[in-house]
């Protein structure tokens, strides 16, 4: 059994800035970290690997510091990481990002189920997981709360707005999972210090077999027409809440002005 | 890839789940309408299922001139290898040019199958849309974690594709009695290797906070899981479901799935009301669409209260009782 888990690297906050002179846009992000819901992926499989003595490898697209979260998913459990990156990936939309983990779990060659985030916590699409399939030609279950092997098949739960179903697929398959089904173990310190030993070179567009011209923004189904910031209400009232009971009459008085009650 | 040349018309994909045709559905009616309108086309829905063609009276009356129809066993409830053939299928043969459906759990699994399938390109969960002269669709969404509007194209493939939040669009008002042509298709689900065991509805356990007219929230000020009656209680005189910030999800207080914001649900109801939550940037991304918020914390200078239209600065503990009581006495 050899699980791959796709990850990504984060911004944990971004900060929005205009330009003065250009009006335009730029979003910085700082103390970047594991992308929330792919932890929740790596700790899927390693509860697989635990009960199923499955390996677990972990991939990741990005520029030379997403290499940190692969030595942190290492230092977690996980058995090997595949580091790509190059820049003919700039650009890629979720498309594109497909196509690439695509390509390169078809190189692993022995791959039986892809785990990956429902979404990302910057692009948040939830649209990579369900497009790696296609391009693998993969069943699919998106947001699963709920893992289990039987008999060399998956058994999983996935959620639904009003609640979730029990569904069974064959491998190989791509699941895509959210916070509901695991909470994320720590790194060990053995495994920390392992981990910063590891060898990560980067796997090129070339090594993958992709044209640079097929990935990264010259491949990419979409494009980034404008950026705007969001336009935020301004113009409330504040209330003084020092007397309770005077400014709830202000507020329901208010809400039955607007008939909201 | 489809040629670009041959597609015309704007469908949208018609999400029928519990018995009935999902409102987001109704909503991308009126708004593909006004799409197709600009276009000089037609606008479709596509409904799969099992028995539903007396359904189609409802996409008609909604503004749907064409409503084609797929009616399979494998269609019955949502599966996303079906459904993925099957809107491929559709789309290889009839060429939209534009192709709409909500951001629900179905919709944002198997869009992204289909688009691959069709190699076309997708924008997800958007919250605005357009159409320019040159027929290329506008698909704005937030992005960067709610930090701001980015505006999609996909100019070179058809058709474009974007999945719409529920509530981005208000309904139209239904025209009884209007018809059009329903077009029945052929199954073509493919090889289906998903097979659904059991579908359990378990709404005890669930909090459908994307439906909610009036949600409730209480943030890390509600400083325990006794207190949060508090908030229960003002919910429950207001008709609401109750939200909490992911402060008061980690504290333990209370379970997830009524956690708010970028790691949470993203909710748009008609009165937000949050108690003892800072306004966090990551909160205000669930959140800052809703179309009336009051605050209550006790510092002045919380960022809650830059997007409060009424914000009331004072102690949760005595304000949220006292707001329980005059609703009472309304
Ligand atoms: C990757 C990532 C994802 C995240 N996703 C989410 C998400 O989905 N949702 C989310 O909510 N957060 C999310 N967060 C966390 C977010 O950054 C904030 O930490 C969180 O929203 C803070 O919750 P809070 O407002 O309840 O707590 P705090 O920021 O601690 O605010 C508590 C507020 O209560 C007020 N208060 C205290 N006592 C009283 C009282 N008696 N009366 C009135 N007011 C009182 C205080 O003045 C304070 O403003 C995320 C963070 C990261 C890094
Ligand atoms: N650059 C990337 N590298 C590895 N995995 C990724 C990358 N981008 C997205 N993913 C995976 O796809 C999931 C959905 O991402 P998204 O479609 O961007 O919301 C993430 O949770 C990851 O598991």
């Amino acid at each position: 059994m050899h699980i791959v888990v796709c990850i990504k690297q984060v911004p944990s906050s971004i900060a929005v800035k205009t330009d003065p002179a250009t009006q335009a846009l730029t979003c910085t992000g700082s103390d970047y970290l594991i992308n929330p819901f792919d932890e929740n992926a790596l700790e899927a499989a390693l509860v697989l690997k635990d009960s199923d003595k499955a390996k677990v490898t972990v991939l990741t697209i990005g520029a030379a510091q997403a290499a940190d979260v692969l030595r942190e998913a290492l230092g977690r459990g996980a058995d090997a990481a595949q580091f790509i990156s190059d820049a003919a990936f700039d650009g890629s939309d979720a498309w594109a990002t497909g196509k690439i983990l695509a390509a390169a779990i078809q190189k692993l060659g022995d791959v039986n189920l892809v785990i990956c985030g429902k979404q990302t916590f910057d692009g948040d699409t939830a649209q990579v997981g369900p497009s790696l399939a296609e391009f693998l030609g993969w069943p699919c279950v998106a947001f699963v709360r709920k893992i289990a092997l039987e008999a060399g098949a998956l058994k999983v739960e996935r959620m639904y707005e009003e609640g979730f179903e029990k569904i069974a697929l064959p491998l190989p398959a791509v699941l895509t999972v959210g916070k509901e089904i695991n909470t994320p173990r720590m790194a060990s310190l053995k495994g920390r210090m392992a981990a910063k030993k590891a060898q990560l070179a980067p796997i090129t567009a070339a090594a993958l077999g992709l044209a640079p011209e097929t990935v990264g923004a010259q491949g990419a189904r979409t494009r980034l027409a404008k950026m705007a910031p969001v336009p935020r209400k301004s113009g409330g009232i504040k209330v003084d809440g020092s007397d309770a009971a005077v400014a709830a009459k202000t507020v329901v008085d208010k809400l039955r002005e607007m008939k909201l009650v | 890839m489809i040629d670009k040349s041959q597609c015309s018309g704007v469908w949208v994909f018609a999400e029928y789940r519990n018995g009935v045709i999902q409102d987001v559905t109704f909503e991308l009616l009126a708004k593909g309408r006004e799409l197709a309108d600009k276009r000089g086309a037609k606008l479709a829905a596509v409904l799969f299922g099992q028995g539903l063609k007396d359904k189609a009276a409802d996409l008609f009356a909604n503004g749907a001139d064409i409503v084609y129809y797929a009616d399979a066993p494998a269609l019955a409830t949502f599966n996303g290898d079906a459904y993925t053939a099957q809107l491929t299928a559709l789309v290889q043969q009839y060429k939209p040019e534009i192709l709409l459906g909500g951001s629900t759990i179905a919709g944002r699994s198997f869009f992204p199958r289909v688009a691959v399938r069709v190699d076309t390109g997708l924008a997800s969960d958007c919250t605005g849309l357009d159409v320019d002269a040159a027929g290329i669709l506008q698909a704005v969404r937030p992005a960067y974690a709610g930090n701001v509007l980015a505006t999609i194209v996909c100019p070179e493939h058809r058709p474009q594709m974007a999945s719409v939040r529920a509530k981005a669009f208000k309904k139209g008002a239904p025209v009884a009695g209007r018809t059009g042509e329903l077009i029945e298709v052929p199954a073509a689900t493919g090889e289906v290797k998903t097979q659904i065991l059991e579908t359990v509805r378990d709404t005890g356990n669930v909090v459908n906070l994307a439906d909610a007219d009036i949600i409730v929230s209480g943030g890390r000020g509600i400083g325990g899981p006794d207190q949060f009656g508090f908030i229960q209680d003002l919910a429950a005189e207001l008709k609401g479901a109750v939200g909490a910030s992911r402060a008061a999800v980690d504290a333990g207080w209370i379970s997830s799935v009524h956690q708010v914001g970028q790691t949470g649900k993203t909710v748009k109801p008609k009165l937000y009301i949050a108690c003892g939550i800072s306004g966090a940037i990551q909160h205000l991304a669930g959140m800052g669409a809703s179309d009336f918020i009051i605050a209550i914390n006790k510092d002045a200078a919380a960022p809650i209260f830059e997007i409060a239209d009424i914000g009331i600065v004072g102690d949760l503990f005595a304000v949220v009782p006292a707001l329980t009581q005059a609703l009472k006495n309304r």
